[in-house]
């Protein structure tokens, strides 16, 4: 992947999505194979140094709700921060311009218990982002939200790869909305996995063989699946 | 900056309640002593009567510190525990630290009369019972730490923690079941805690132990923080996990470890404590709460122990019936007050 890009991955359930995104996260050791960051290997960073460089958004609920939403976000900054953790100048500016980005300013002084699943779910991207690594990682980020906030939580992602250069890749179940809204695609499948922009998957009849065809087909014309009656 | 400078107001504040505190703890007692006559007696001035200024030096001076002490660590380990295991149910209870130190307890004390060919030469006192509790507590640590080695869930961590909890005080019931009414007792008399037999040594070899796990806490406050994000987040942040969870883990053994041993075991002044200042300082920021839960701790600690000695009276009430009724109430009103109990 290069820079400023929006990608996704996409699958059945019980593929690895997540484990792949996990394991190149570093959030989970890999079994077998190769992650280079930067050209170098993954396994050559030290966990601080791999802070400074992966962000994650991971579905697994924060550990206390009980923090307020300023609280959370500033901890992105902790790679940064010194053996105690004190902001810096510099440390507000880029948690203000994370907050900014998001738009929650009015969500600033909110416990975490009090926000609804859409703005915990900005709030963490807002983190993710304050953490300002070149690559953001995140897992099933719009999981039990409804359409619109689902897209709108796509295209912020997008705007941001491409407004702040960085890298984005995230795992979804939203084939249609990501089809129209990444730069790339990764479809993982058991036998054979394939990579490309969405026009180009489209064209290769990649997404054909996701499902089983007996009960959802894929329209090339209008990028969108059918379920067959 | 607002923010900051409120914090510091409230810590102004508290250290002052902490000094009144202090002062009322040391001028009520058995024998009934003027507050000006103990301000005396405190700035080394003398008394009225001479003996009072002895009370107060050799008595009530150092029953004080070690409350102070014994809330403080108790108060942290219960803190780092609850961040830890992410839990607001842990306590240095929960680790199977303080049953440790029971157990250590236990086999000095009842044990002595069960197995006389091998523990007849020991003597029960006040020394040979702290270290004891310290062995047990310490012996009980070093297994979930091994323990800790082997799982990576820290929820499982925390269940053999209470396994070890529960063996301890089955082995100690069995205990009690073979020993004669007299070691029960003076078992029972160090189950119910007490603060006030230590001397100036004991109390700098305390002041020591606590030392150095507040000393550890403060270099774990940037990971405990992360640690609100849970294991996943904090590894994400850059923390060490591995190494800080040892050092959390290390930190708590000797806040409650080194209190039970000198104090007894003193309940709820760990789970109470942490709840409380969350609720008052409305943060969840371990740069103010760990200095925060050190000045409550000390601070409950000294009105219980106010209270357990019954002012005016030749009784004194065990410590750790105090703490319970006082402490159970805290976290009742505080659950219902929020509905739920979040940490």
């Amino acid at each position: 992947m290069s820079e400023g890009e929006v990608a996704a991955i996409v699958g059945i359930n019980g593929i690895g999505k997540s484990t792949l995104l996990r394991t190149l996260g570093n959030v989970q050791p890999k079994l077998s194979g190769n992650i280079t960051l930067n050209k170098i290997p993954l396994e050559n960073y030290s966990i601080q140094e791999l802070a400074s460089e992966i962000s994650v958004v991971l579905t697994e609920p924060i550990a206390t709700k009980n923090l307020t939403v300023l609280e959370l976000i500033s901890l992105g900054r902790q790679p940064y921060t010194n053996w105690i953790g004190t902001l810096t100048e510099e440390d507000r500016e880029k948690i203000s311009l994370a907050v900014e980005m998001l738009q929650i300013e009015e969500l600033k002084s909110k416990k975490c218990y009090e926000l609804s699943d859409g703005q915990l779910q900005r709030v963490m991207i807002a983190r993710a982002l304050a953490q300002d690594t070149q690559l953001i990682l995140l897992d099933e980020p719009t999981t039990h939200l409804d359409l619109y906030h689902k897209v709108k939580i796509l295209k912020l992602l997008k705007s941001i790869a491409h407004k702040t250069n960085k890298t984005i890749l995230f795992t979804t179940h939203e084939i249609e909305i990501a089809i129209q809204l990444c730069d790339k695609m990764l479809i993982l499948e058991s036998r054979q996995s394939t990579f490309g922009s969405p026009c180009e998957l489209i064209q290769k009849k990649s997404f054909e063989n996701l499902f089983p065809s007996d009960t959802i087909t894929f329209d090339s014309q209008t990028g969108s699946f059918r379920v067959n009656k | 900056m607002q923010k900051s400078i409120s914090y510091r107001a409230y810590f102004i504040l508290l250290l002052l309640v902490l000094i009144v505190c202090f002062l009322v703890n040391i001028s009520l007692g058995s024998v009934s002593i003027p507050l000006q006559e103990t301000l005396n007696a405190v700035l080394g001035k003398s008394t009225e009567v001479d003996s009072w200024s002895y009370i107060i030096w050799n008595y009530r001076i150092p029953k004080a510190f070690t409350a102070i002490l014994v809330g403080s660590g108790l108060a942290l380990s219960g803190l780092l525990m609850q961040t830890l295991f992410r839990n607001p149910l842990a306590g240095p209870f929960v680790l199977g630290i303080s049953a440790g130190a029971s157990l250590g307890a236990a086999l000095l004390i009842l044990g002595s009369s069960l197995f006389t060919g091998f523990f007849a030469f020991t003597m029960v006192n006040d020394i040979s019972l702290a270290l004891a509790a310290s062995v047990g507590s310490f012996l009980v640590l070093l297994a979930v730490m091994v323990v800790a080695s082997k799982v990576k869930d820290t929820m499982a961590l925390l269940i053999i923690g209470l396994m070890f909890g529960s063996i301890t005080t089955a082995v100690v019931s069995v205990l009690s079941y073979f020993s004669t009414a007299e070691k029960l007792q003076q078992y029972v008399y160090w189950s119910f805690g007490s603060i006030g037999n230590l001397s100036w040594n004991q109390l700098l070899l305390l002041f020591t132990i606590i030392a150095i796990g507040i000393l550890m806490s403060i270099f774990s406050i940037k990971s405990l923080n992360a640690l609100l994000l849970g294991e996943s987040y904090a590894k994400s942040l850059g923390v060490n996990m591995k190494q800080s969870r040892y050092f959390i883990i290390i930190a708590t053994g000797l806040l409650a470890g080194g209190v039970t041993a000198f104090a007894g075991p003193i309940a709820f002044i760990g789970l109470a404590v942490p709840h409380l200042t969350r609720q008052i300082f409305n943060t969840t920021d371990h740069k103010i709460l760990v200095p925060a839960v050190l000045i409550y701790g000390a601070i409950l600690m000294l009105i219980c122990d106010t209270i357990a000695q019954m002012p005016n009276s030749a009784n004194v009430l065990p410590i750790n019936a105090i703490t319970s009724i006082i402490g159970a109430p805290v976290v009742i009103w505080l659950l219902i007050r929020k509905r739920k109990m979040i940490f």
